[in-house]
């Protein structure tokens, strides 16, 4: 699982229709002093998260399909949770 | 998933039997801001996409799934054609107020007449 930031939402018409009733998440995933972490990705929305958030990416197959809630389905990433704060215990890393 | 940008198709006679009637594009990855970033590659299609459209796919043992019962051996497939972007700029905190310059002291007392 990544910590990331939503930057955007995708509008997609045509699209495998597992993906249906789903929002689209433009998310870049970032390292834990806020900076990017590789390139952005599309990730389909679990937890109505919205521009700006800072979530929670997992980038599993299995756990992407069964939180949106579509086994079998070409998803393999998700927005599955919301980060409201990071404590890091001095010292330690 | 990733997202990018159709540019091109390829074509192949000889393959993997289960890979019959796949189309094959070539991609662009792009980030949200539509500049290329990152090496083409090849994914196969499930959504009738075609050259110069923007365009998300999945990677890895999902990419197969869009063509189930029949499982071909595929770790890329264009899942959606994307019609826009929506990106928001992430509210930043206002630059702080510039202070106002100190006035110039040249070591003299200003003696108000």
């Amino acid at each position: 699982m990544l910590i990331a930031r939503v930057v955007g939402e995708l509008v997609a018409t045509q699209k495998h229709p597992s993906h249906e009733g789903r929002k689209l998440l433009l998310v870049q995933p970032l390292n834990l002093d806020g900076s990017n972490r590789g390139d952005a990705v599309v990730a389909l929305d679990a937890v109505d998260a919205g521009v700006g958030d800072q979530v929670l990416l997992t980038t599993d197959g299995f756990s992407a399909m069964t939180t949106v809630g579509r086994p079998q389905s070409p998803i393999d990433m998700a927005v599955i949770a919301f980060i409201d704060s990071i404590e890091l215990v001095p010292g330690v890393s | 998933m990733y997202f990018g940008r159709v540019i091109g198709c390829a074509w192949s006679t000889v393959k993997h039997p289960a890979l019959q009637g796949l189309r094959m594009l070539v991609v662009q990855p792009l980030t949200p801001e539509l500049q290329n970033t990152g090496k083409r590659l090849l994914c196969t299609d499930c959504t009738g996409a075609g050259a110069g459209e923007l365009v998300y796919w999945v990677r890895g043992k999902e990419a197969s799934f869009p063509f189930l019962p029949a499982e071909p051996p595929t770790d890329t497939t264009i899942v959606g054609i994307v019609d826009s972007v929506h990106l928001k700029a992430i509210a930043t905190p206002p630059p702080a107020a510039k202070a106002e310059p100190a006035p110039a002291r040249n070591g003299r007392k200003v003696r108000k007449s």
